[in-house]
């Protein structure tokens, strides 16, 4: 059993608001080798604030604080911005939601790829943009070259959002994190967006964050699951064990949504116990 | 007791539960009050504007002397304890003068007001709301007005219809609206596709009660701020009419034209023109301060 | 309730038009709840907008209450049919409350006793009085669903159109929308027509329902074949697949697909 790819030992963050602070984060905990950790929440459980605060980029007034937040052996907390900004997008890369606001309206999507190589190691243009190409292919995006000189609203959402994972996996990260990937796309195209995931992540043997509210697709697609509820995980486990939740909230949760093999007249609602919230 | 007194204010201004409108209302005005408040540099344009219809208001009791009554024996003397600004090319007291000629600028600048600020409103909202051939003919009607420089049509205006301090005003008003007509209509643009519109549409309501009451209250803001940053604009133009003898007439103190008679006294007896040039410049930096401060609390971004 | 026949709506014109809805035939009946599925740019929302009267140009025949919806479009028709949005932040004017926004249809509709209407509507979908004068910023998602639905509820309408009512909201707060849905129907004897992307709220909230893809109804069944897993078209059965979450083997046979 290798040493963990990313070791997080309670992290917390925290917004300073003229209201008053905002505990996002609250003393997490939690590690990933080379699989898939997916993690669940609704808006303001801290999922995304989690995922950003990994890669440096919570900014004032926020404050992290964390005893242990390691990437391969690398202390992420005392690196300085210039450290953090190699090893972003090398070592560690992020897709977000969607991709209209990721890419860059006015240049060509094919060379947003090329600068994301280049900006990496000295790399001649040719070879940059000969490994971009490759990389649309590696995606499935049939016609690399055309799609290549295109701008970003001339491309589908689906298309949009595998150039983002060509852009993000071209410089063969060793950790993935995807916030939330697919929840802008149709169900259809996310399901092949998610195979051609599914397929890189596989091939170069990477770590995979998928941060999701959607609790049947993190349990299908990842290897291990964490739910966070205002700020805190309260259930972790295998993928395959979801149905056996523990945690109330969870039970709560996944009885409450609708299914189409169970005809109910009322579903089931959530009742918030305040003590989730110690 | 005071501190109960303001925390049970307070309580009641910022509470979650409003048990009227009246409550609701007031309570988002506190809350844009104490956003604003941060800025010291806005709140200090705040204090100048305030300063401005205060001595406006106050002028027969602030004044020393009386603004208009000459004094040839005095005329052209520096300031000292009797005249604290000194004296006029006609002895009149310039202190008195100037505290009157915020009179004469408040009147001018809030009538342009009053003027510009919904004639703007209005005919942007419904250009924008309706769009098609109303638009065009708005938006031409609008070009037309946008085309002329200020001062020079001010200058035909006068010359036309005779010197004066109402022409001054309509002068100014003609040519000042278009702006505001062109930000109210691209906010509208934006604001006619959003779903509360259409909802008020499936409620029936006619396109007239949708411009008023869903999209003019929101272009509200932009037009507010817009007036505040202009009215440095407005005050300057109406100097320069009144520096060019065709805004206010004597004997009625105006700054402009306070400069105007006193620049040929610049050299030796600086003070005539000095001061009202001091007045005009720290009230159009009140007014930019004040309008700067407005648009960060009432931006639509940050709403 | 609802009879669309032949129904095109086409946007745009020339190189750049696109053909939204196409040959579209639909029946809904009073009392009855429908669903309307398909994935964006199917064609699902402009029916809904057609119906609702928020566009114009459109060919066929739209009859909603047995009235041609193009004839009629009086004003007592907005008495008839409401509509709620799928946008729980953009579907309220950010500058009035909650009273403001509830009572405007009563007021255009100059109905009497409009404070004890809007008190009653509030309660019906779940909301006190204490949110009555609030700020739509001061609430959350499920509230100002909650209170779009009593927006719409106000007028007294025979007919609900839905687009999307949950879509926009937390897990566990779209199941009290749902079942609220479920109640205020039942309560009032409701028509629903609802447009969704998520077929498992459609199977739950609706009586039956038709699949839509590029602008096309592609096949019509009740919730009880769907549950029962006897729908036939590919599109369909690829839908249902894709609800139960990712499967790399089905993922597969989507690429071969082309």
């Amino acid at each position: 059993m290798s040493a963990p790819l990313l070791e997080v030992e309670n992290l917390s963050v925290r917004f300073a608001t003229p209201k008053g602070d905002i505990d996002a984060v609250r003393s997490i905990s939690f590690q990933l080798g080379r699989e898939r950790l997916g993690i669940v929440g609704e808006s303001g459980s801290g999922k995304s604030v989690t995922a950003k605060a990994i890669l440096g980029l919570v900014r004032a007034p926020g404050k992290v604080h964390a005893d242990t937040l390691r990437f391969d052996g690398i202390d992420l907390l005392h690196q300085n911005e210039r450290a953090l900004r190699d090893i972003r997008g090398q070592r560690i890369s992020m897709v977000m939601q969607d991709p209209k606001f990721s890419l860059n309206p006015v240049m060509k999507v094919g060379k947003q790829i090329s600068e994301a190589i280049q900006a990496h190691g000295r790399i001649p243009s040719k070879v940059a943009i000969q490994k971009s190409i490759d990389m649309l292919n590696a995606v499935r995006i049939r016609d690399p070259e055309h799609v290549y000189h295109s701008y970003p609203h001339e491309v589908s959402g689906g298309m949009g959002q595998r150039i983002m994972l060509a852009t993000m996996l071209a410089t063969n990260p060793d950790l993935l994190i995807a916030d939330e990937p697919t929840s802008a796309l149709d169900v259809t195209v996310q399901t092949q967006v998610l195979a051609i995931l599914d397929d890189l992540v596989s091939e170069r043997g990477m770590g995979l964050i998928f941060v999701s509210h959607d609790l049947n697709l993190v349990a299908s697609f990842c290897d291990r699951v964490l739910v966070m509820y205002a700020g805190r995980i309260v259930e972790s486990c295998s993928a395959s064990e979801l149905r056996q939740a523990k945690h109330p909230y969870t039970i709560g949760l996944l009885d409450s949504l609708p299914r189409i093999d169970q005809q109910r007249t009322t579903l089931p609602t959530l009742q918030r116990d305040p003590a989730w919230l110690t | 007791m005071n501190n109960a007194v303001t925390t049970s204010w307070k309580q009641w201004l910022l509470t979650d539960e409003p048990d009227s409108r009246f409550q609701a209302r007031s309570g988002r005005l506190y809350i844009a009050w104490r956003s604003f408040s941060r800025n010291h540099l806005a709140v200090f344009g705040l204090i100048i504007v305030v300063a401005l219809i205060l001595v406006a208001l106050f002028a027969p009791w602030l004044s020393s002397h009386s603004p208009v009554g000459q004094n040839l024996q005095i005329r052209l003397s520096p300031p000292d304890a009797t005249h604290w600004f000194g004296t006029d090319e006609l002895g009149r007291d310039v202190y008195s003068r100037i505290a009157y000629g915020a009179r004469t600028t408040l009147y001018i600048v809030g009538l342009v007001v009053i003027i510009v600020g919904p004639v703007g409103l209005l005919v942007g909202a419904i250009a924008g709301y309706f769009g098609g051939w109303v638009d065009a003919i708005l938006m031409r009607i609008t070009d037309v007005f946008l085309a002329f420089p200020r001062l020079i049509l001010a200058l035909a205006f006068v010359a036309a219809l005779g010197p004066g301090i109402g022409n001054a005003i309509i002068a100014i008003a003609i040519t000042a609206w278009p702006p505001y007509a062109r930000v109210a209509r691209a906010e509208t643009i934006t604001l006619r596709n959003s779903e509360f519109v259409d909802a008020a549409r499936l409620q029936g309501a006619s396109p007239l009660r949708i411009v008023a009451r869903q999209i003019m209250p929101l272009c509200l803001s932009s037009v507010l701020v817009r007036l505040t940053l202009d009215m440095a604009g407005i005050i300057l133009t109406a100097a320069g009419l009144g520096f060019l003898g065709l805004g206010a007439q004597p004997p009625l103190p105006e700054w402009g034209a306070m400069i105007s008679t006193g620049r040929q006294y610049i050299l030796d007896q600086w003070w005539v023109a000095t001061f009202p040039g001091l007045a005009i410049f720290i009230v159009s930096l009140g007014f930019n301060l004040l309008g700067d401060g407005l648009r960060d609390v009432l931006d639509p971004k940050q709403s | 309730m609802i009879r669309i026949d032949n129904l095109n709506v086409v946007f745009g014109r020339g190189d750049r038009s696109v053909h939204a809805v196409r040959n579209t035939n639909l029946e809904v009946e009073a009392g009855e709840s429908f669903g309307l599925v398909g994935e964006s740019g199917s064609g699902k929302t402009t029916v809904l907008r057609v119906i609702a009267g928020l566009i114009e140009s459109w060919n066929g025949s739209v009859q909603v209450n047995d009235q041609d919806i193009r004839k009629q479009r009086g004003f007592e028709s907005f008495r008839h049919t409401q509509m709620v949005f799928q946008d729980p932040y953009g579907a309220l004017h950010p500058r009035h409350t909650v009273d403001t926004i509830v009572s405007e249809p009563a007021r255009i509709h100059k109905l009497t006793y409009v404070e004890q209407r809007v008190t009653d509507v509030l309660l019906n979908v779940g909301l006190g009085s204490r949110f009555r004068y609030r700020y739509p910023h001061q609430l959350s998602g499920g509230q100002r669903q909650r209170v779009a639905i009593a927006r719409a509820l106000i007028l007294q309408p025979r007919l609900l159109l839905l687009d999307e009512p949950t879509s926009a909201l937390d897990v566990s707060v779209q199941a009290e929308v749902l079942n609220l849905l479920s109640k205020l129907r039942e309560e009032h004897g409701l028509t629903y027509l609802l447009v969704s992307h998520d077929l498992a709220v459609v199977a739950h909230l609706c009586d039956r329902l038709a699949v839509m893809q590029h602008g096309r109804i592609v096949e019509t069944m009740t919730a009880q074949q769907l549950r029962t897993n006897q729908p036939s078209h590919e599109y369909t059965r690829t839908l249902m697949k894709a609800s139960e979450g990712y499967d790399r083997a089905h993922a597969a046979s989507l690429f071969n697909m082309g």
